[in-house]
């Protein structure tokens, strides 16, 4: 960040986007012990290394815009304001949970608060969230859908029905893919000849642009630019952000697959660190500024841990219910 | 009143709906191209000039379009997905199957999903990819209510009932129930015409309906099949049998008040559907028969199903797949202890 960005934002701003990532990352990184402890049940698939996408995304949106998630969905949670204890409360598949208890860590949400129940399956969400932006559209609506996906997501025959729908009704969506270079084990390179997956868009007839998605103020602005296209009507928008997942795919993926020289440099790359130093040297906060975030941040997940612990467990029999209305 | 067939009586539930609110809309493919056919079996036909907007012709990506329709319906709109066969549904599993009918469930029970699917169905002369019956396949999806008009003003009724419904509704209409005469007469097609009331009504989901009454057995039997028990009802009457049939026209839920209490009287009970046997409707309907009617049944309950095998082609063999009235005659006279020739 340069000292013009510093002007450019208010400080209230910046450390708004700083402290986004940050609760993302202290919540799973707490939430990776909690399984390791045996304390969590299910699956997870993490989201550290990747925060500068939901937070720089979730950012340049209204509360009343629309977003769809994936496996891979507390970011995005967290991000479009479901809140911290809903989806801790989700995650221990607890009756408080932002979806009581039924959906547990693949599908948190809130729609109240703009996040479809997050799609599980690889490219389903593309056709939903265009059926979303549709909707808007017919309403006359000034909103706007934002769907965000993997790298893996590109070669799902949904992802193409959805974006070419999108692109030929010039519906007011957003699609995000956060490229992280691998589908689950697998390398980019063994799935897809392109170099850049926003050239995709060329075969849809829309723009398609590829930022890194580590910066987080590249993705505020390239979200919002995308957005305020589509909320004007000149259509959807392929934003390519390029990032990397450093941690597992799911729980106790040691991550073997990933060259060792590849871990560290995206670790020296990873969006957290990288913002906090420009924050730093362009005086925007203090090393005790950023302190404080962290130790506000981290009560704030204790408290999440600890209701969510606390709080009961549904009846057994309860699962009979909210199948139809 | 008029005497409408199921495509027009579809059409003008469709029509009616549209008028009273405008947050329903159709989509899918050719349902609203000027000059072209109105989807595949005229249902949406001449729809497009009164709602030009509501009617949204969507390439050939079934699996984008219902996802296209699952979004909008979570955004408050009903929309109404057309898919021209049956078949078809399943380039639209995940759709239909992860995300349609669980997305209620997954979010605690917050969300509605307001969808109607509607789906032509049947082994009609196209052979293995446009005739099969997918009913049973979408029974092990809780989340799905699912019905089946055998009749114009069922098909109105429920599909009026179904797109004020706050839940996905899925309609198997059968091919050769359409219409029997003009453009949408096909060989073997049946009249399936009614009379139809000039004041609005629905025909309640969940609601089977005793279509003849009798004393010595009970046909449970959906769409085409119904038409065919009516048939053999008839037949058997002039061998002194005397034959109840019933409609279900749902099958989730179902209607087992209705089943119960008919062979409660007659102690037998026969279930026809189309297609194949294995994990069929009737196979499914004859199991809840077992748990819950044994101490009134005094014969096994039948099923009369199509062999396990695709939709031949060939009108030699497609008779064979397909069961007809003198099979059902001979389940009956099966389950009545009277000999297969009788």
């Amino acid at each position: 960040m340069s000292k013009t960005d510093a002007v450019k934002y208010q400080p209230e701003f910046l450390l708004r986007l700083y402290r986004q990532m940050l609760v993302i990352r202290r919540f799973e990184e707490r939430v990776k012990y909690l399984f390791l402890e045996g304390v969590m049940p299910g699956t997870i698939h993490q989201y550290q290394g990747q925060e500068a996408i939901a937070a720089g995304v979730c950012a340049a949106l209204q509360q009343d815009d629309v977003i769809t998630s994936t496996h891979r969905p507390h970011g995005h949670a967290l991000a479009k304001g479901v809140g911290l204890e809903p989806v801790m409360h989700e995650l221990f598949g607890k009756l408080t949970g932002c979806c009581r208890g039924k959906g547990g860590s693949m599908h948190v949400g809130d729609l109240d608060k703009g996040m479809v129940p997050a799609i599980a399956i690889v490219g389903a969400g593309v056709p939903i969230a265009t059926g979303i932006a549709l909707a808007f559209r017919m309403r006359k609506q000034q909103r706007v859908a934002v769907c965000f996906m993997g790298d893996g997501a590109v070669n799902e025959g949904a992802f193409h029905e959805g974006l070419n729908m999108g692109a030929i009704w010039s519906l007011p969506v957003v699609y995000v893919i956060e490229n992280n270079l691998y589908s689950a084990s697998t390398r980019i390179a063994d799935t897809v000849r392109l170099n850049t997956l926003a050239d995709r868009a060329a075969g849809y007839g829309m723009p398609g642009i590829t930022i890194d998605g580590n910066d987080v103020l590249a993705v505020y602005e390239a979200a919002r630019e995308a957005a305020d296209r589509a909320r004007s009507g000149f259509g959807p928008t392929l934003l390519e952000t390029l990032t990397y997942r450093i941690t597992g795919h799911s729980r106790r993926d040691p991550c073997n697959y990933q060259p060792p020289a590849e871990r560290k440099l995206a670790k020296d790359k990873e969006p957290i660190g990288r913002f906090a130093k420009n924050l730093l040297d362009a005086g925007v906060v203090d090393q005790p500024g950023l302190d404080i975030i962290a130790q506000e941040v981290d009560e704030e997940i204790e408290q999440a841990v600890a209701s969510a612990v606390a709080a009961p467990d549904p009846q057994p029999e309860s699962a009979l219910e909210g199948v139809f209305v | 009143m008029a005497c409408l067939t199921i495509a027009e009586a579809l059409r003008e539930a469709l029509r009616e709906e549209m008028a009273r609110d405008e947050t329903i809309f159709c989509i899918g493919e050719d349902i609203g191209i000027p000059g072209g056919w109105g989807g595949a079996f005229t249902v949406t036909l001449g729809l497009e000039r009164d709602f030009r907007d509501r009617i949204i012709d969507t390439p050939i990506s079934e699996n984008g379009f219902f996802g296209v329709a699952l979004g909008a319906a979570l955004m408050g709109l009903r929309p109404v997905v057309d898919v021209q066969y049956g078949d078809f549904l399943f380039c639209a599993m995940d759709q239909i199957v992860n995300q349609i009918a669980k997305m209620r469930y997954m979010s605690g029970g917050k969300l509605k999903v307001p969808l109607v699917m509607r789906a032509p169905v049947g082994s009609t002369g196209r052979g293995a990819q446009h005739g099969q019956n997918p009913e049973a396949i979408f029974l092990n999806v809780p989340g799905l209510k699912i019905v089946c008009p055998a009749t114009a003003y069922d098909a109105k009724g429920l599909l009026k009932a179904a797109i004020r419904e706050d839940n996905p509704v899925l309609i198997f209409e059968h091919k050769l129930l359409y219409g029997a005469k003009g453009a949408r007469a096909e060989s073997g097609s049946v009249n399936a015409s009614s009379e139809i009331p000039e004041e609005d009504y629905v025909v309640p989901i969940g609601k089977g309906v005793v279509r003849r009454q009798g004393e010595d057995v009970t046909i449970v039997a959906t769409l085409l099949m119904m038409h065919r028990a009516l048939a053999a009802a008839e037949i058997l009457q002039h061998q002194g049998i005397s034959a109840e049939v019933i409609d279900p026209r749902s099958l989730v839920p179902f209607d087992w008040e209705l089943v119960s209490s008919s062979v409660k009287k007659t102690t037998r009970l026969i279930v026809v559907t189309e297609g194949p046997r294995t994990g069929s409707v009737a196979s499914e309907i004859a199991a809840t028969a077992g748990e819950r009617l044994m101490d009134y049944l005094t014969a096994p309950v039948l099923r009369v199903t199509s062999p396990d095998i695709p939709a031949p082609f060939s009108p030699a063999m497609e008779g064979f797949y397909r069961p007809d009235a003198e099979r059902i005659c001979g389940a009956v006279r099966s389950v009545l202890g009277m000999k297969a020739s009788a």
